[in-house]
């Protein structure tokens, strides 16, 4: 600590002259977790946007005859499914078994590609029909939001492809356990967004 | 105990801590169920009244929510000594002022709207 008195021949020092040290990566997870935070404003505004717009048809198809409840529980399935692989493959990772880890690493990328699988096929079935962004506010409120998350999906699969190459050539070590650690933060947040996809767009949709 | 050692301390035992076993699975039956009652509801129409299934299973989704966010996400009011919970916390509000506000400000705007076209033509 540099507290000291100012004396004639003391330079007065105004700063900690040792800044404690930070251990690397010691606050990435909760850096980590603001930018999840902000990547939910991202998605509020979306339901907002959708909130508003939803119900704007221009006398196209209303959600009842777009949406099939059944593939939407499908795909709710392979997401959920695929967060609970996720749990398992940081479970593995704390066990520090490098082949277990990869295995559930890669079911849930399996998981996360037949979501987005289905996801695709939803929406080239709905623009085949002529339902496309351009049809109607609320398709394109549908596309922005339902899209925005596919896209985080697909980005996640991305990054877990890339940590699994990472973790085959260097293993378990500290700076790649943080990464799966920020990946599975990631993974279980897509998860939470979809919550509120299939409940406020497809469930309510389907009230209208 | 250096600095290496308190970091590695941190990773695994601090902030965004692992779950066990039984967390994630008491996470995923939990999340099955109440996915599965929301989706049950709206398919079979279990209950008549419209506005009172898009309650409950906006209800489902908030309790839904609070479950992964205990279970997958693992948020206590400790970790990282309190500064998750208070990011969340802060975004949570914000959530809410932008999605009420939102859907009240724009409601409001379409029912004050001058009549519109279709509803001109209804008119006598």
């Amino acid at each position: 600590m540099a507290l000291t008195t100012i004396t004639a021949d003391a330079e007065p020092v105004f700063h900690l002259e040792e800044e404690h040290a930070h251990a690397e990566g010691g606050s990435t997870m909760l850096g980590f977790w603001l930018y999840l935070m902000s990547d939910c404003l991202i998605f509020a505004m979306l339901f907002a946007a959708f909130g508003v717009l939803g119900g704007n048809y221009a006398a196209g198809p209303a959600p009842k005859d777009l949406f099939d409840l059944g593939l939407v529980a499908v795909n709710t399935t392979m997401l959920l499914l695929s967060s609970i692989t996720y749990g398992f493959a940081m479970l593995t990772m704390d066990k520090g078994r490098v082949g277990a880890t990869q295995g559930w690493l890669a079911v849930t990328m399996l998981f996360g590609l037949a979501f987005l699988s289905i996801e695709l096929y939803e929406f080239a079935h709905m623009i085949r029909e002529g339902a496309t962004p351009q049809r109607s506010a609320f398709l394109s409120s549908f596309f922005t939001l339902v899209g925005t998350h596919g896209l985080h999906v697909t980005f996640g699969i991305v990054w877990m492809v890339t940590l699994m190459v990472q973790v085959a050539r260097y293993g378990l070590i500290k700076a790649n356990r943080r990464r799966l650690m920020c990946l599975s933060m990631f993974w279980h947040f897509l998860d939470v967004v979809w919550i509120g996809v299939f409940t406020f767009v497809y469930l309510m949709g389907m009230l209208r | 105990m250096s600095a290496h050692d308190h970091a590695d301390h941190d990773l695994v035992h601090g902030g965004a801590a692992h779950g066990s076993l039984k967390g994630y699975l008491i996470g995923f039956v939990l999340s099955v169920i109440l996915t599965a009652i929301p989706f049950w509801m709206v398919m079979t129409g279990a209950i008549d009244n419209k506005q009172a299934t898009a309650i409950i299973i906006m209800a489902f989704a908030v309790v839904q929510i609070v479950v992964h966010m205990v279970f997958f996400l693992h948020m206590n009011p400790a970790s990282e000594g309190g500064w998750s919970m208070l990011a969340l916390i802060f975004t949570v509000i914000l959530v809410v002022i932008v999605l009420s506000g939102s859907l009240w400000v724009m409601y409001h705007l379409n029912a004050n709207m001058m009549p519109g076209l279709h509803e001109m033509r209804e008119m006598p």
